[in-house]
């Protein structure tokens, strides 16, 4: 999720809140927002994660120009490698957050990944279960870091039933 | 409105349902929110097809975004300092989730006054799909 320039925009909030069907007043009307206790408009405690938008080469997101793994004609466009019947997919595993300092529109973060951990383990829906942390600091404008984020992603070495 | 430490106790429960018959145009919103496109959770024909699950389902991040708003309800804007959550079970279209905060301490440090939560997230069916903790600041 690294990046050197994430704009916060007070329409990505919106739509981000609207996602996740939160309709509080803070997250899109600056005036509502000022006789609440930040006094602006704040994202919502997860909208980090939507600096997805904007770190280059983010590998769930298409790319101009180069085959999409998603149906078009077929039902995908990557043709992949015999896996040997595996079938295995990625997945998220845990989030957590600290928030250090506030953030709303008009900062612009910067995020710097730092490297985590690795373990695996038998899982009783997926297989073998193969975990891999990675650990993303944000920063504002000013050097000052805001939220700290911690994701644990594992693959399955079948379809989780 | 924050939360005080003199209307608080340990074992003090809040709940909310965080969504009624999840839509998958609302997994799509979130997709286009977050900018995690993975088909797994748009394209029917991919997900059915290609990577074997019976339809699409929900970012994990959409199930943690929908209990935060029970959070934030909870513990006022800003307030947080700490949320944290396993995706124990996946969530599916259609699937409505009630999300509940327990408080499990009430403390101070440097000064501050904290509420510590446990969290839990159920789908319709009562089956756990969201687990985590959070922090938040509170009033004395």
């Amino acid at each position: 999720m690294a990046t050197d320039h994430f704009p916060i925009e007070a329409g990505h909030i919106m739509l981000f809140a609207r996602s996740i069907g939160d309709d509080n007043p803070i997250y899109h009307d600056a005036n509502a927002a000022t006789g609440t206790e930040p006094g602006h408009v704040i994202p919502p405690p997860t909208f980090v994660q939507a600096s997805a938008q904007f770190t280059d080469g983010y590998v769930l997101r298409p790319v101009v120009g180069e085959p999409w793994f998603g149906s078009g004609k077929e039902p995908t466009g990557v043709k992949r490698e015999s896996s040997g019947g595996g079938g295995g997919t990625g997945f998220h595993a845990e989030q957590h957050y600290e928030y250090h300092a506030p953030i709303q529109p008009g900062d612009v973060l910067k995020a710097v990944d730092k490297p985590g951990n690795s373990w695996s383990r038998e899982g009783r829906r997926g297989g073998t279960l193969k975990f891999n942390e990675s650990i993303t600091e944000y920063y504002n404008q000013d050097g000052v870091l805001v939220v700290t984020a911690r994701s644990v992603g594992v693959q399955t070495s079948r379809v989780v039933e | 409105m924050p939360l005080s430490k003199a209307n608080l106790s340990v074992g003090d429960q809040h709940s909310e349902q965080v969504v009624d018959n999840l839509t998958r145009t609302q997994i799509i919103q979130y997709a286009g929110a977050s900018g995690d496109y993975n088909p797994l959770h748009t394209d029917e024909i991919f997900t059915t097809k290609v990577a074997g699950y019976p339809t699409v389902f929900a970012h994990g991040m959409l199930s943690m975004g929908l209990t935060g708003k029970m959070l934030t309800n909870y513990v006022g804007d800003g307030r947080l300092t700490n949320y944290g959550v396993r995706f124990v079970s996946q969530v599916w279209p259609g699937d409505s989730l009630t999300a509940t905060a327990t408080v499990e301490d009430i403390r101070e440090e440097d000064g501050v006054s904290l509420v510590d939560l446990s969290v839990s997230t159920i789908n319709q069916d009562g089956a756990e799909v969201v687990k985590g903790t959070a922090t938040a600041r509170i009033d004395d």
